[in-house]
C-alpha cells in the first residue's frame, strides 16, 4: 500500500503524462452507430426520441423564457386572472399521448426483432465469473477463458496507458461474419452483464438461469465492450473483446483450436512424465499467481484485510498439502475463492501451489508435481 | 394546557427517545448476535445475544411507559373526539402497511410458483436453462426436489393447519362477541369472551409449534429446504409472530378490562387490538389457501 | 429553533436543558428543524463521498480509491443521498409547513413524530459505522442486488439490513402521522380540494411511503434469511431466482423515486404562483396528475430490468406503462408554464430555484423517457447515461426543490430575510456547476462508459474531467448555502408576516418567526390576505 502522498504524487505525474500523450480525439456526442443492423436501428430510435425531446424542450422552455421576459413585473405589472381551462388541459394531455404512440411503434417492432432468437447458425455459451468470461462454442465443443491483459503498472499509473487500456483481453471471442450468432448467457457467481456496444447486445448473466441474445455482424473487426453490472471489486476490469473474421477464416480458426487442444493434452502428458525442479515451478508459479491470484491476495501474498485472506503465513498454504490442493482446485463454495481446476492446467496449478508454499517466507519446501494435480482431478 | 379546547398537544415526552435507543440497541444486538451464531463471521468476544435481549426488554419497557401515559390521559378525559379519530386512522394506516409487508412474502411465493420454478424447468423463454443447467429438474409444487437436489415433503393442509384455521376464525368471532358485550356494558360476558379469545390465540400458537416440530423432524421441511420451505416458514413464521403480538395485546386488554378502563363509548385501544386480530385472521385465511391448500 | 443560537457557552444545566428540549420535543416546528439539520449534515457526508468518487474518476487509472473502497463510497453515497438527505429533508419541510398550511395546532400524533425523527440518527449511525467495520461497508451499490449482497456481501451487510429496517419504521410512522394530520386537522372549512398543493403532494407521497417501505423491509428480511438461515429466495439452486430480488426491490424502488420528487412538485406549485402573482393554473388537473403519477408508479418497476431476460410481453408492458407517466408529468410542467404566463413575475432566489427545478427536472424527465424505450435501453442501461438521468431528476429536482423551499420559508422560520445577493449567487453558481457535472455524463454514457466503475478506458477521459471539475464547484456551493442559512438564522432584515407580496395561504397569517405554538384555536379559512395588515415591509424587487 502506498501512502496517500505517494498516490497523490503519481496521480499528478500521470496527469501530466496524460496531458502530453493524449491525442486530440474528435469529441463524439452521439450514441454509437455500431456495426449491426440492430445497432443502427437503435441509433435511429435514439435520434428519434432525442429530437422529439429537443423539440418539446424548445417549445416548453421557449414559452417559459418568453413569459419570463415579457411577463416580468417591470414590463407587465398587472397579472392576468385566468387560472383554468379544461380545453387546454385536454389538449396537452392528448398531444403527448399521440407523440408517445408515435415513438412506441418503432420501439416495439425493434424489440420484437431483438427477442427473436430463432434460426441461429452458431451458439455460444457465455459464462461469467468474477471477473472473467468463459466462452463455449456449443456446436464445435471448444471453450476458453477470456481475461483482462492490461498490466497492473498501467492501472496504478506506473507506466503510460496503452491505446486499449482496460479493453484488451487475452482470448477474444471469435465470431464469423454474416452469421446469426446466438448467445446463451449465464454466470457462476454473481450477476454480470455482457455488453458489446457496437452490436447493441447487452444481456445480464444470472447465476442459475440462461438468457438469450443474438447478433449478426457483417464487418470484420475487433469490437470492445465491458461488463455492465456491478459484480464486485474488479467490475471495472472485465472487458469483452470480440474478434469478427470472415467465415472461411473462422472455420480455420476452429480447426486450429481443436488442434491446439490436442497439442495441449499432449503437452500435459509430457508435463506429467517430467519431474520438475522447484526453481522451474517457482518461476511459472509466480507468473500464474500475478496473473490470476494477485488481484485478491495481493502480489505480496498479504491479502486484503479479512476480505481476502493472507497467504503468506496462512493456515492453508502452510498446512497440510491435500487441503491446500483442494482449496485451490475446488475453491470454496459461496465465496469469491473460485475453483481453479477448470481454468488452469496441471502444470500451472502445480506451479502456483508450489509457489504459495515457498514464497513470502512460507518455507514448507514442498514441491508439487503436475502429476500430483492430475491424480487429484 | 391540559384542557386543549380542540386538540390535545402533549408536552415533551421521554418515551420516543427511549424507544429509538431501544431500537438501536436491538438492531445492533441482533446483527452481532447473528454474526456470533452463524459461521459467516466469528464475532467472538462480542455480546450480541445479551445486547439483543436487553434491547427487546427496553422496547417492552418503552411500550409500557408510553402506553401508560396514553392510557392515563385517556382516563383523565384529555382525549377529544378528534384525537380519537386520529388514533383510529393511524391504526388503520398501520394495518395497511402490514398488509404490504405480508404482500411481499406472498409476492415471493407467487413468483416462485408461477415463474421461477417453471422457468427452471424450461417454461417460457427458458428452455436452455433447463437443458443446460438443470436437466433433471421437474416443475412441481410443493417443490419436493430443488434444482440443487435438496428434498422435502409437503405439509398437509387438512390436519393441524385446518384445525388452526378453525381456531383462528373462532377467535375472530369471540373477540367480536367481547366487543358487543363491551358496547352493552356487560362486564362478565366481556371478560369471558375476551379470555376465550386469548386462550384460542395461545392454542393456535402451541399447535403451530407442534406443526413446526413435525415439519422439521418428519418431513425434512426447514428454512433450508428450498423455496418451498423458505416461503412456508417465512409466511407462517411472520404470521406466527403477529399472532404472538396479538395475543399479548389481547392479554393486556383483558387486564385493562379487569381494571375497568373502558367505557361503552371510549375503548379505542380495545378496538385497535380487535382490528389487528381480524387482520391477522384474514392473513391466515390467505395463508391456508395458498400455502397449505393449493 | 433559533433563539438559542446567540447564547454564549451555556453552563451545564443549560446544556442539559438544551439536550432535553431537542431530545424530548413534541413540537412540529422543532422536529422539522431537527429533520432539516439531519438532512443537511448527511448531505455533506454523502456529498463528500461523491467528491471521493469524482476525484477518483478525474482521470483513468487508480489514484485515490482502491476498487473495493470505491464501491463502498458509491453505495453509501447513493443510500445516504436517497434515504438520508432527500427523504428527511422533505419530511422536515412537511413537519414545519403542513400544520402551518392547513391551520393545525401541531401534527396529529406529536410523540410519534418525535419517535419517527429520533430513529433516524440511530439508523444512520448504524449504517455509517459499517465503514469502520472489518471487511468495510456495503459495497454492492444502493440497489444491493442479490447474490452480490447476500452470498458475497461483507459482514457489515447485516448492520445495513437492520439499519434499513429502522429507516423503514421511521418512514412508515412519519407517513402515518402526515396522512392523519392532513385528513383530520385541517382548519374548519378547508376541503381537500382547497388544500395547498404542497400538502396534496405530501399526502400522496405519504401514501406511497406506507405502501412501499414495508416492501423494502420485506426484501431486506429475505436477504437476511438468505444470508444466514438457509432460505433460497434469491438462489436458483433452491428454486428461487436472483431476479426476484430485483422485482421486489424495484416494486419499492420506482415509487420511491416519486417519493423523492412529488414534494418537489408541490414546492414548485407553491412558489411559482407567489412570484408570478397569479393563481396556480389548473389546480384540479395538478391534483389528478399527482394521483395518476402515484398510481402509475406501481406498474412500471420493470423498466429497471429490461436486460435481465424478462419475456417480451413483460418488456412491452413496462415500456408502455413507463412512457405513460410522461403524460401527467407533462401536464404539471405545462401548468407551471401557464401559471407564469401573463403573470407579473419577479425573480427572487426561491423563484430562481423553482424555475431551475422545472427546466432541469424536465431535462431529466426527457432522458427518462428515452430510457423507457426498451431497445434503446439495451444500449443505455447501466451506463453513465442513466447516472446523468437520475442526477438530473434528483439534484436539480429534489435538491433544488428543497433549496427553493428553504429560501421561500426561511424568513418565516427565522424571522429574518436571507441575503438576496448571496442567494442569487448561490443559484447561478449551482446551475452552472450542476450542468457542468452532470451534462457530460450523458455523453460518456452514450459513448459506452459503464456506471459503477472505479476506472475507465481512455476515450471517456475528457468528459470525466469536466464532470469532476463541475463537482468540485458544486461542492463549494454547498458551503455557500450553509453560510447563507447560518447568516440568516443569526440576523438580517426583519421579515414581515407575509414575507412575499404575492404569497397566499395560512402560513403567511402568523408572524415571522412563527411562534412555537400556532393555530391553537382554528384559524379562519379562507384567510384574509390583506396586504396592508402587515406591520413589516414585504420584500419588493424591481
Ligand atoms: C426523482 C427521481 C426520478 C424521477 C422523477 C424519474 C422519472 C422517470 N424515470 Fe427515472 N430513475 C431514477 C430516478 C427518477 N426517475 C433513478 C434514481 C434511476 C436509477 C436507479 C439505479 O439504477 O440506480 C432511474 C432510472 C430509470 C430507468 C432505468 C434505466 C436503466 O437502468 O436502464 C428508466 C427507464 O425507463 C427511467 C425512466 C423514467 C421516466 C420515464 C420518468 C418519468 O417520470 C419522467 C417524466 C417527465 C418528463 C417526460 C418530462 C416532462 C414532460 C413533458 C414536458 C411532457 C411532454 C413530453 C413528451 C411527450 C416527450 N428511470
Ligand atoms: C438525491 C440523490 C443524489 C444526489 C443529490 C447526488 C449528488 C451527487 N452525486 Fe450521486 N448518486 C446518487 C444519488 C445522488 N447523488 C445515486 C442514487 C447514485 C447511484 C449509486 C449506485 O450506483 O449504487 C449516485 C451515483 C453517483 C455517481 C456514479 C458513480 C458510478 O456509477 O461509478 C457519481 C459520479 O460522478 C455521482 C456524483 C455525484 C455528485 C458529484 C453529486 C453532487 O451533487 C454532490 C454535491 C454535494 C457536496 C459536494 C457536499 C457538500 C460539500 C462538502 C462536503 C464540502 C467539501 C467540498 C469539496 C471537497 C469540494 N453520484
Ligand atoms: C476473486 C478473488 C480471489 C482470487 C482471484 C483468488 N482467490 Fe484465493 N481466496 C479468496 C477468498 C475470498 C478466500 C477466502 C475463502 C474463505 O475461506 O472464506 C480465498 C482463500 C484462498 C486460500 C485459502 C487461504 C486460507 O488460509 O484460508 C488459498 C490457498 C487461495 N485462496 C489460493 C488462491 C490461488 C492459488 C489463487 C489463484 C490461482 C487464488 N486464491 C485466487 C479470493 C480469491
Ligand atoms: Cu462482471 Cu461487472
Ligand atoms: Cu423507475
Amino acid at each position: 500500500m502506498t501512502s496517500f502522498a505517494g498516490r497523490l504524487k503519481c496521480g499528478l505525474m500521470t496527469s501530466v503524462l496524460w496531458g502530453f500523450s493524449h491525442p486530440a480525439a474528435a469529441v463524439v456526442l452521439d450514441l454509437r452507430e455500431g456495426v449491426t443492423d440492430m445497432s443502427r436501428r437503435i441509433q435511429e430510435l435514439h435520434h428519434l426520441s432525442l429530437w422529439i425531446c429537443v423539440v418539446m424542450g424548445v417549445v416548453v422552455f421557449g414559452a417559459m423564457f418568453y413569459s419570463m421576459f415579457a411577463h416580468r413585473r417591470s414590463r407587465h405589472p398587472q397579472p392576468a386572472n385566468f387560472h383554468e381551462s379544461t380545453l387546454v388541459e385536454v389538449v396537452w394531455t392528448v398531444i403527448p399521448v399521440l407523440i408517445l404512440v408515435f415513438m412506441a411503434i418503432p420501439a416495439t417492432t425493434a424489440l420484437m426483432d431483438i427477442e427473436d432468437n430463432s434460426d441461429a447458425d452458431l451458439t455460444v455459451l457465455i459464462t461469467a465469473s468474477q471477473w472473467k468470461w468463459h466462452y463455449q462454442y456449443l456446436e464445435a465443443d471448444i471453450g476458453f477463458y477470456s481475461n483482462l491483459t492490461t498490466p497492473d503498472e498501467q492501472i496504478n499509473n506506473l507506466a503510460p496507458k496503452g491505446e486499449h487500456y482496460l479493453l484488451e483481453a487475452d482470448n477474444p471471442l471469435v465470431l464469423p461474419t454474416h452469421k446469426k450468432v446466438r448467445f446463451l448467457v449465464t454466470s457462476n457467481d454473481v450477476i454480470h452483464s455482457w455488453w458489446v456496444p457496437d452490436f447493441a447486445v447487452k444481456q445480464d448473466a444470472i447465476p442459475g438461469f440462461i438468457n438469450e441474445a443474438w447478433t449478426r455482424v457483417n464487418e470484420p473487426g475487433l469490437y470492445r465492450g465491458q461488463c455492465t453490472e456491478l459484480c464486485g471489486k474488479d467490475h471495472a476490469y472485465m472487458p469483452v473483446v470480440v474478434h469478427v473474421i470472415p467465415e472461411a477464416e473462422f472455420n480455420q480458426w476452429i480447426d486450429d483450436q481443436r488442434l491446439a487442444r490436442e497439442l495441449a493434452s499432449g503437452e500435459a502428458v509430457a508435463d506429467r512424465a517430467k519431474t520438475w525442479s522447484i526453481a522451474e515451478l517457482m518461476t511459472i508459479g509466480e507468473q500464474v499467481f500475478l496473473g490470476h491470484c494477485a488481484t485478491c491476495h495481493e502480489p505480496t501474498g498479504l491479502g486484503q484485510g479479512s476480505t481476502y485472506p493472507a497467504l503468506a503465513g496462512g493456515v492453508i498454504p502452510t498446512g497440510p498439502l491435500t487441503a491446500h490442493i483442494d482449496r485451490v482446485m475446488n475453491g470454496k463454495a459461496d465465496t469469491e475463492m473460485q475453483a481453479w481446476a477448470p481454468q488452469l492446467s496441471d502444470r500451472e496449478l502445480a506451479a502456483v501451489i508450489t509457489y504459495e508454499r515457498n514464497a513470502w517466507g512460507n518455507a514448507t519446501a514442498d514441491v508439487i508435481q503436475p502429476r500430483a494435480i492430475y491424480a487429484a482431478r | 394546557m391540559s384542557e386543549a379546547p380542540r386538540y390535545h398537544v402533549p408536552h415533551s415526552s421521554p418515551w420516543p427517545i427511549i424507544g429509538s435507543c431501544a431500537l438501536f440497541v436491538t438492531a445492533f444486538g441482533a446483527a452481532t448476535f447473528i454474526h456470533q451464531s452463524t459461521e459467516k463471521v466469528a464475532a467472538e468476544g462480542s455480546f450480541g445475544e445479551p445486547i439483543f435481549f436487553a434491547g427487546l426488554a427496553l422496547i417492552a419497557f418503552m411500550m409500557f411507559g408510553w402506553f401508560g401515559v396514553v392510557i392515563r390521559e385517556s382516563v383523565q378525559g384529555m382525549n377529544s373526539g378528534l384525537l380519537d379519530r386520529s388514533y383510529r386512522m393511524g391504526m388503520a394506516w398501520f394495518i395497511i402497511s402490514e398488509v404490504m409487508f405480508f404482500g411481499v412474502f406472498f409476492g415471493a411465493l407467487f413468483y416462485a410458483r408461477i415463474l421461477s420454478v417453471p422457468w427452471l424447468a424450461g417454461a417460457g423463454n427458458n428452455l436452455e436453462t433447463h437443458v443446460l443447467l438443470w436437466p433433471d429438474f421437474a416443475d412441481t409444487w410443493p417443490l419436493f426436489r430443488t434444482p440443487g437436489g435438496t428434498t422435502t415433503e409437503a405439509m398437509q393442509a387438512w390436519g393441524l393447519p385446518f384445525v388452526n384455521t378453525i381456531i383462528l376464525v373462532t377467535s375472530s368471532v369471540t373477540v367480536t362477541f367481547a366487543h358487543w358485550a363491551l358496547r352493552k356494558n356487560q362486564r362478565v360476558p366481556l371478560l369471558f369472551w375476551l379470555a376465550l379469545t386469548v386462550a384460542l390465540g395461545a392454542t393456535f400458537l402451541t399447535l403451530q409449534v407442534v406443526e413446526y416440530i413435525h415439519a422439521f423432524n418428519e418431513l425434512g421441511l426447514s428454512l433450508g429446504a428450498g423455496i418451498y420451505g423458505s416461503t412456508f416458514f417465512m409466511l407462517t413464521g411472520f404470521h406466527g409472530a403477529h399472532v404472538t403480538m396479538g395475543t399479548i395485546m389481547l392479554g393486556v386488554m383483558l387486564m385493562r378490562c379487569f381494571s375497568g378502563h373502558f367505557t361503552s363509548e371510549h375503548h379505542f385501544a380495545f378496538e385497535a387490538v380487535s382490528w389487528y386480530w381480524h387482520f391477522v385472521d384474514v392473513i391466515w385465511l390467505f395463508l391456508f389457501t395458498f400455502v397449505y391448500w393449493f | 429553533m433559533v433563539a438559542h443560537a446567540e447564547d454564549v457557552v451555556p453552563p451545564r444545566p443549560a446544556l442539559l436543558a438544551f439536550a432535553a428540549r431537542w431530545l424530548l420535543t413534541t413540537n412540529h416546528k422543532e422536529i422539522g428543524t431537527l429533520y432539516l439539520w439531519l438532512s443537511f449534515t448527511l448531505f455533506f457526508i454523502a456529498g463528500a463521498m461523491a467528491m471521493v468518487i469524482r476525484l477518483e474518476l478525474f482521470q483513468p487509472g487508480i489514484q485515490f480509491a482502491q476498487p473495493l473502497f470505491y464501491n463502498q463510497m458509491l453505495t453509501m453515497h447513493g443510500l445516504l443521498m436517497v434515504f438520508g438527505v432527500v427523504m428527511p429533508g422533505f419530511v422536515g419541510l412537511a413537519n414545519w409547513q403542513i400544520p402551518l398550511m392547513i391551520g393545525a395546532p401541531d401534527m396529529a400524533l406529536p410523540r410519534l413524530n418525535n419517535f419517527s425523527f429520533w430513529i433516524l440518527p440511530f439508523a444512520f449511525t448504524l449504517l455509517i459505522s459499517s465503514l469502520f467495520m472489518e471487511g468495510g461497508a456495503p459495497n454492492f451499490g444502493w440497489t444491493f442486488y442479490a447474490p452480490l449482497s447476500t452470498t458475497y456481501g461483507p459482514p457489515s451487510t447485516d448492520f445495513f439490513i437492520l439499519g434499513v429496517h429502522m429507516m423503514g419504521i421511521s418512514s412508515v410512522l412519519g407517513a402515518i402521522n402526515i396522512i392523519v394530520t392532513i385528513f383530520n386537522l385541517r382548519a374548519p372549512g378547508m376541503t381537500l380540494m382547497q388544500m395547498p398543493l404542497f400538502v396534496w403532494t405530501w399526502l400522496i407521497t405519504a401514501f406511497l411511503l406506507i405502501m412501499v417501505m414495508p416492501v423494502l423491509a420485506g426484501v431486506v428480511t429475505m436477504m437476511l434469511t438468505d444470508r444466514h438461515f438457509g432460505t433460497s429466495f434469491f438462489s436458483a439452486a433452491g428454486g428461487g431466482d436472483p431476479v426476484m430480488f430485483q422485482h421486489i426491490f424495484w416494486f419499492f424502488g420506482h415509487p420511491e423515486v416519486y417519493i423523492l420528487i412529488l414534494p418537489g412538485f408541490g414546492i414548485a406549485s407553491q412558489i411559482i404562483p407567489t412570484f408570478a402573482r397569479k393563481k396556480l393554473f389548473g389546480y384540479n388537473s395538478m391534483v389528478y396528475a399527482t394521483v395518476a403519477i402515484a398510481v402509475l408508479s406501481f406498474v412500471v418497476w420493470g423498466h429497471h430490468m429490461f436486460t435481465t431476460g424478462m419475456p417480451l410481453f413483460g418488456e412491452l408492458f413496462f415500456m408502455y406503462a413507463t412512457m405513460l407517466i410522461a403524460v401527467p408529468t407533462g401536464v404539471k410542467v405545462f401548468n407551471w408554464v401557464a401559471t407564469m404566463w401573463r403573470g407579473s413575475m419577479t425573480f427572487e432566489t426561491p423563484m430562481l430555484f423553482a424555475i431551475g427545478f422545472v427546466i432541469l427536472f424536465t431535462i431529466g424527465g426527457f432522458s427518462g423517457l428515452m430510457l423507457a424505450l426498451v431497445p434503446a435501453d439495451f444500449q443505455y442501461h447501466d451506463t453513465f447515461f442513466v447516472v446523468a438521468h437520475f442526477h438530473y431528476v434528483l439534484y436539480p429536482g429534489a435538491i433544488f426543490g428543497t433549496m427553493a423551499a428553504v429560501y421561500y420559508w426561511l424568513p418565516k422560520w427565522t424571522g429574518h430575510m436571507y441575503d438576496e445577493r448571496l442567494g442569487k449567487l448561490h443559484f447561478w453558481v449551482a446551475v452552472v456547476a450542476v450542468n457542468l457535472t452532470f451534462f457530460p455524463m450523458h455523453f460518456s454514457g452514450l459513448a459506452g462508459m459503464p456506471r459503477r466503475v472505479v476506472d475507465y478506458s481512455l476515450q471517456f477521459a475528457d468528459f470525466n474531467m469536466v464532470s469532476s471539475i463541475g463537482a468540485g464547484l458544486l461542492g463549494l456551493t454547498q458551503v455557500l448555502f450553509l453560510y447563507i442559512v447560518i447568516k440568516t438564522i443569526r440576523g438580517g432584515p426583519k421579515a414581515s408576516a407575509r414575507v412575499w407580496d404575492g404569497a397566499e395561504g395560512l402560513e403567511w397569517t402568523v408572524p415571522s418567526p412563527a411562534p412555537l405554538h400556532t393555530f391553537e384555536t382554528p384559524p379562519q379559512f379562507p384567510p384574509v390576505m390583506d396586504r396592508d395588515v402587515d406591520e413589516g415591509t414585504p420584500i419588493r424587487n424591481e
